[in-house]
């Protein structure tokens, strides 16, 4: 397949390609694209991560999860004849005809280290380990580079006002693939500072779970191990026989729901 | 690719059974549970692991004879990556207390641990640190953590009956003890559990649990762990991470110990020498050796290398003979094949139904008996519905969750997914998935004792690596909670055998170059090298012009 004249742009490298061979059933018919400025026809059906597979990459870096998870597979396009950077992730994004793209599998951001167990939920301790959040200057770039649609310049806004409840929600989504900190005019590590944030958040804002100290303790001061160590000796059929019959909660039963027999909670 | 009109006719089938089925949901009417009989009997109709075909015995090793999956065994009767003899063991290039091989949660919580015990610890991972099932797993992680209406007692007898009554007893007994304990753990570390306003864990059911159990983050639960134990891992001084550098072999020393590991760099192709200690297998699972020809909801790197390291130094395997299929994986779009649709969207109180828009299974049952339902559903009953490449699937009926629990529930509850499929022009709030079962989880794995010990002194084993805590079938939400417990108990235990156990003694790969004495005389012809590090997706055409796959000299 040839590029239409309108389409063709200056950094078009017109390398070799062998000569097609047939397409895999149900992916659609042929389209090029260039990766790393160089033209592969690929099933216009598939991700970016499957059509460079099919054009025989083999992936060390820039895959991982291919569920869009993970933030190994980050991706920055463009399309032909436009000036504006696209970015999406390459098993998420379906390859378009005239694709220019490449990955960016890893980016040197800083990370601030810290003993975490001795941070208070202060935002002094984000400001002091991550000084460079106040080069913000407010142009949103990252939040348009977030392939998971975070708003990532308001968590990082969100925190130069102090409020690290409201960041590390807005961060949530966050899969910590770097894109927000390589359009970063300040240079700021945003994905390291959320994570911060966000484990501030849990362990030393949110309201905790007291039931889980009570269990814990319970737990480990060998409460149910009588109980336990029955089931553990009991012979197939009769734990068959228990598997049977225990009590099931409902599926639409309130929280309080309590069952029955108390017997062994 | 959005819904093509063909599929949009017959999702109009499932609108029209919706609102008596969520007026059945209201009144708390349940599709009939299977008995402990008809489990039984649909299993062994349906599930891919009592199909005779495509398995075959062990011809060698500790557990030869041992029938499994055809792809188990052709990685298990596989030649080393090298030959000994060309390996120098007399400089270790790097020395260590404790080796862990494998950077997910498992390894992760591991390093932690062995790291609060004073030890040093290298982790070596074959992509990057976090890469691994753990950061995938959605739906939750289990523990009794509500003393009005649950205990360990329960998940006991859950996790019994969900893996056949086949699990290891003192491994579970050790799983639902520890559960509560790793909850707190995590929590101090700042994982962001969904709670209600007053700080109690928000939980829901799983297929197979009595109570609701099912701790979460979101429909991100694995991420959230994943991204905070590696968080703080990174903190630790004393913890130093080398990626893309997966072990292609386990060391021993003299005395038969475990002492380290040999590592392979991806990039540079350089083969590392690390003597450790103590040594953790905490590689995963095995999904993307697509067994029975399933797709997989696994990560990259699900490759089972660990198993075959394992094995050749002479650790029995278990419970390899069953493999999890998880009941919904996505088929439609394309793109998006295999991925993994969390329980937790049944849990909310999507209907699963088939194209006639008609319930064919309770939505809670244990995972096999789900996907055996599912499988009898399209192949046998022919209820399906096909897609536009072929595959064939059923709906899981998600609208009917923001009927049930109001306008906009799937999209606080899923935001991962909503977003993935919004991507494709599918609202799942508004559209129904359509599902199929897929390579999910490697039930068995190498045998451990409750402290992660093995056969072997030295090696320590936690994670999906690991077989035996959920005999042949793991329920929903007890992966999250496997690698958590056992890792932080591997971590524990390995520092402790370092600093007090472990004897010096020089290095050997005695065990590889028996095991490949032992190949050799059972005719096992030499044409294929393990472990596999990475699957290959590439164009089978494409592979047949990529003719350098021996060669000398200088080119790679």
């Amino acid at each position: 397949m040839s590029v239409p004249e309108e389409n063709k742009d200056s950094s078009t490298v017109e390398a070799p390609v062998a000569k097609k061979k047939g397409v895999p059933e149900g992916v659609g018919k042929l389209i090029p694209v260039y990766v790393m400025g160089k033209r592969y026809e690929v099933p216009e059906t598939l991700t970016i991560m499957k059509a460079m597979e099919y054009a025989g990459f083999k992936f060390i870096r820039g895959c991982g999860c291919r569920g869009g998870i993970c933030g190994a597979c980050a991706t920055v396009y463009r399309r032909a004849g436009d000036y504006r950077l696209r970015v999406g992730l390459a098993c998420q994004t379906v390859v378009e005809p005239n694709m220019y793209l490449t990955q960016i599998p890893f980016y040197p951001a800083n990370r601030a280290s810290c003993d975490f167990s001795q941070l208070t939920s202060s935002p002094e301790e984000i400001f002091k380990l991550y000084p460079e959040l106040f080069r913000c200057i407010a142009c949103n770039l990252c939040t348009k580079a977030c392939p998971m649609d975070v708003e990532v310049m308001d968590y990082i806004a969100a925190l130069k006002q102090g409020n690290i409840a409201r960041a590390a929600t807005l961060s949530f989504n966050c899969i910590q693939c770097g894109l927000c900190a390589s359009r970063c005019m300040g240079e700021l590590p945003q994905y390291h500072i959320a994570q911060l944030a966000r484990r501030i958040y849990g362990s030393k804002i949110a309201p905790q779970a007291e039931h889980l100290v009570e269990v814990a303790a319970a737990g480990s001061s060998g409460k149910y191990d009588a109980y336990l160590e029955a089931l553990m000796k009991m012979s197939e059929e009769e734990l068959r026989r228990l598997y049977q019959e225990r009590e099931m909660e409902p599926e639409i039963a309130p929280e309080d729901w309590v069952p029955n027999n108390k017997e062994y909670l | 690719m959005p819904y093509t009109p063909e599929l949009r006719e017959l999702i109009k089938v499932v609108e029209k059974t919706r609102p008596e089925r969520v007026a059945r949901k209201k009144r708390g009417e349940e599709f009939l549970s299977m008995s402990l009989d008809e489990r039984d009997e649909i299993l062994k109709k349906y599930h891919p692991d009592y199909r005779q075909e495509g398995r075959r015995a062990l011809r060698v090793g500790v557990n030869k004879g041992y029938v499994i999956p055809d792809e188990f065994v052709d990685i298990l009767e596989a030649w080393s990556r090298v030959e000994p003899d060309k390996v120098d063991l007399s400089e270790p290039d790097v020395e260590t207390d404790v080796l862990i091989i494998g950077g997910g949660g498992a390894g992760t919580a591991a390093a932690i641990l062995a790291e609060e015990q004073g030890a040093r610890v290298v982790i070596a991972t074959k992509l990057r640190h976090g890469d691994a099932n753990t950061m995938m797993a959605e739906g939750g992680i289990q523990a009794a953590t509500k003393t009005d209406k649950d205990s360990p007692y329960y998940h006991y007898l859950d996790v019994m009956g969900g893996g056949h009554f086949k699990c290891d007893p003192e491994l579970v007994y050790t799983l639902v003890t520890q559960a509560p304990d790793v909850l707190q753990w995590l929590e101090g570390l700042g994982v962001m559990f969904s709670k209600y306003p007053d700080g109690r864990l928000q939980s829901i059911h799983g297929g197979g649990t009595s109570r609701k159990r099912m701790h979460y983050c979101g429909d991100v639960t694995g991420m959230e762990i994943m991204r905070t134990i590696r968080d703080e891992a990174r903190n630790r001084a004393n913890i130093t991470v080398v990626e893309f550098a997966p072990a292609v072999e386990l060391l021993l020393n003299e005395h038969g110990d475990c002492a380290g590991a040999l590592l392979y760099n991806l990039e540079t192709e350089e083969y590392i020498v690390v003597r450790a200690k103590s040594t953790i297998l905490a590689s995963g699972g095995a999904g993307r050796l697509h067994i029975q020809g399933f797709m997989t909801t696994n990560h990259y790197g699900a490759t089972a290398d660990g198993l075959v390291l394992g094995y050749r130094a002479g650790v029995e395997v278990s419970f390899l003979h069953t493999v999890q299929y998880h009941p919904t994986g996505a088929v439609y779009p394309e793109q998006v094949e295999g991925l993994l649709i969390t329980e937790k969207f049944r849990g909310a109180g999507a209907n699963l139904v088939n194209i006639n828009g008609d319930q064919f299974v309770n939505e809670r049952e244990p995972r096999d008996v789900e996907s055996a339902a599912c499988i009898r559903e399209c192949l046998d009953r022919k209820l399906g519905v096909t897609t536009p490449t072929g595959r064939v699937g059923i709906w899981l009926d998600s609208p009917m969750i923001d009927i049930l629990s109001g306008e906009g529930t799937v999209k606080r509850e899923f935001p991962g997914k909503h977003i993935l499929f919004q991507r494709h022009g599918i609202d799942i709030s508004k559209e129904p998935m359509l599902v199929y079962p897929t390579l999910h989880y490697q039930n068995g794995g190498l045998k451990i004792d409750s402290g992660c010990r093995t056969s072997v002194p030295g090696l320590f084993v936690a994670g999906e690596v690991a077989g035996g805590i959920h005999g042949e079938n793991r329920l929903m939400g007890n992966s999250l909670l496997d690698v958590v417990v056992f890792g932080r108990i591997a971590g524990r235990s390995a520092a402790i055998y370092a600093r007090e156990s472990s004897r010096e003694g020089k290095l050997t790969l005695d065990h590889v170059r028996a095991y490949h004495r032992e190949l050799k005389e059972a005719g096992v012809p030499a044409d294929c090298v393990a472990p596999m590090l990475l699957p290959d997706y590439t164009d089978p055409e494409i592979r047949k012009k990529q003719l350098t796959s021996h060669y000398f000299g200088t080119l790679r």
